[in-house]
């Protein structure tokens, strides 16, 4: 059963726009499938090698403008910039890691996070390429109906899992799982500890990258504060996954379930609210918070990584007793 | 030559009040070995205690000082007490679990200000905000006018001499050297009968504390908005590694050195490049010089 689960739930995923759900719901689960890619790509980096990034904006608004530049100064299609950002995004991935992946734990932690800023205010100086602060627009919708947009990125969504599932199970994924437990004694080894940190890295930021190309497709409109926010991406992306389940492959997906629904629900709910106290727009945000408090306390590995706790919680005089 | 002077006073000036927000973060990391990214946000909740003690009962902010440390003092050993301290003994894969968790707790800081207190913009509007000192005023045809903004001074001192009284803490009282001992070797400090639990809490609240103190200073002569703690906590860590893990005369230095840096690319490259100068800056002392000034310093002494 547990084995066909991801293929039970592909093909409900599949079948799923025929049933006829409103523009709106379909939109929230173009959201959840987006934020689930980004979050496997973190997880790829920080769940499965260790390396905690605080930057994946980075990535995300490399891919999202590789798109948008190649729309605004050589007319091509965005929907190149799927394809292409692959490249951009695994080079600038490679050259950050020249820099970042000297560093260990924290550093890099921080050195990722600072990375993420300078690109963020790169684009927003480096007017002639990115236009500002103004951002890129795509004028021309490809589609006006969301179904397109979902199969796209359920394929995105599907080859991510696939390549990283195949990665972890492979000899590469043992050897990353290696580097996370013990740099030191994965060094000695006889691991290339930096080229396969490099690896990790220049996948997780690929994959990203394809998202971040999506995301400029779907919404038609980029700017430096939205996709290479520090809180809106680089941490969210964290929270999916620690919500969700650390170096786990379905936890994403639970993750950026919760996160997205819950933000939608919040602002839902308090919207009659927040139209007489437009302070209140950002209560969504203190519900992250405190909910990422609680999962890093209550739950350190997450719904899907501390399954098994869950359960036991639930159950009335369990194996505790 | 006249604009370069003027640039690196405004430049020194800054790096004296980083250096106070610097410090903080250090002591936090040096003793607990995490990294808070809710610094900044603490700092905005001292602001707004000085903003609202100015707006309310016409405090002054400077005043406000002497109100806002011990609120933040207790606020950090909360923080600490009920949220880091959990979190550092459960058990789980990712042992940067507690930087994460220090990102929740600056994330609820600064939305419960926004939902509180709106994303307005604020400032105290001080009598004595756009007073200076003219070098032409005390000597007559100077070569150069260079002048000196009061409230910037007026802050450069108060957090030069917080760092002083700081300093005396540290190096002469008993709980400064537990904190020191604490800071340098766990295990040697416990040995030593160090209550290395108890350091950890004074720890946390003295840095959340002298951040808030960096946040009334900070208040006459910048501007206050919610989210503006994720920029101070970037600050925070830059001159953290700049100056050295835990060293507290290196985040002076890497006070300076960043504030000068800053007002320097801010005068010859541009005012919006200013955080990237800022980031160059950390990357490059990340890479070339991961110890920090602190690790330069050492370095000089064994030479001696």
């Amino acid at each position: 059963m547990k084995k066909y689960l991801p293929l039970i739930v592909l093909a409900v995923l599949a079948v799923l726009p025929l049933i006829g759900l409103s523009t709106y719901t379909m939109h929230m689960i173009i959201l959840v499938i987006m934020w689930a890619t980004v979050g496997m790509a973190w997880n790829l980096l920080a769940g499965y090698c260790g390396q905690v990034s605080f930057g994946h904006a980075a990535y995300f608004g490399v891919g999202a403008y590789t798109s948008g530049i190649l729309y605004s100064h050589l007319n091509m299609s965005p929907w190149w910039g799927i394809p292409i950002s692959i490249v951009v995004v695994t080079i600038f991935s490679f050259l950050l890691g020249l820099m970042v992946l000297r560093l260990r734990g924290p550093f890099f932690t921080l050195a990722t996070l600072a990375m993420g800023e300078v690109m963020r205010v790169t684009a927003e100086n480096l007017v002639w390429l990115t236009g500002g602060s103004t951002g890129i627009l795509i004028r021309e919708r490809t589609w006006i109906d969301k179904t397109h947009y979902y199969y796209i990125i359920l394929a995105i969504a599907v080859v991510t899992f696939l390549v990283i599932k195949l990665l972890v199970r492979s000899k590469m994924g043992y050897y990353f799982m290696a580097i996370r437990e013990d740099q030191d004694a994965a060094e000695s080894l006889g691991i290339n500890t930096t080229l396969y940190k490099t690896i990790a890295l220049c996948i997780s930021g690929a994959l990203t990258g394809i998202a971040g190309a999506f995301y400029t497709n779907y919404m038609g409109y980029i700017d430096p504060e939205v996709v290479f926010a520090l809180h809106d991406v680089s941490i969210v992306t964290i929270m999916i996954v620690m919500v969700g389940g650390v170096a786990t492959l379905s936890g994403p997906f639970v993750g950026a379930a919760i996160m997205v629904l819950l933000a939608e629900l919040v602002r839902s709910q308090l919207a009659d609210l927040v139209r007489s106290m437009p302070s209140l727009g950002a209560a969504h945000q203190v519900f992250f918070g405190i909910l990422l408090i609680l999962i890093i306390i209550f739950l350190p590995n997450g719904i899907v990584g501390d399954f098994q706790k869950i359960k036991r919680m639930f159950r009335v005089g369990g194996a505790c007793k | 030559m006249e604009s370069f002077l003027q640039t690196l006073i405004a430049g020194v000036l800054l790096g004296g009040l980083y250096a106070l927000i610097g410090i903080g973060m250090t002591l936090i990391m040096g003793v607990m070995k995490i990294i808070n990214l809710a610094h900044g946000e603490l700092m905005m909740v001292g602001m707004y205690i000085a903003f609202w003690m100015f707006a309310k009962y016409g405090i002054d902010p400077y005043l406000s000082v002497v109100i806002a440390s011990p609120i933040l003092f207790f606020l950090g050993i909360f923080i600490q007490k009920f949220l880091v301290n959990p979190v550092l003994k459960v058990d789980s894969i990712l042992p940067e679990n507690q930087v994460i968790l220090t990102v929740g707790i600056g994330m609820v800081l600064a939305n419960l200000a926004t939902i509180l207190f709106t994303s307005d913009y604020r400032s105290t509007p001080v009598s004595y905000a756009t007073k200076a000192w003219y070098l032409s005023d005390y000597w007559n045809n100077a070569p150069i006018e260079l002048s000196l903004s009061f409230p910037w001074t007026v802050s450069f001192v108060f957090a030069v001499v917080i760092t002083g009284i700081l300093w005396f803490f540290l190096s002469k009282t008993d709980t400064g050297k537990s904190i020191r001992a604490t800071a340098q070797d766990l295990d040697a400090a416990l040995l030593m009968g160090v209550n290395v639990k108890r350091m950890r809490v004074v720890t946390f609240g003295l840095g959340a504390g002298l951040v808030g103190a960096a946040g009334c200073l900070f208040i006459p002569i910048y501007y206050l908005y919610p989210s503006l703690g994720g920029k101070f906590t970037l600050i925070a860590f830059v001159i953290t590694i700049l100056g050295g893990l835990g060293s507290t005369i290196g985040a002076i230095f890497g006070g300076l050195i960043l504030g000068i840096f800053e007002s320097m690319t801010a005068t010859y490259v541009g005012m919006g490049w200013a955080p990237v100068g800022r980031f160059l800056i950390f990357v490059v002392a990340l890479i070339f010089l991961p110890g920090g000034m602190a690790s330069l310093l050492k370095k000089k002494r064994m030479r001696k």
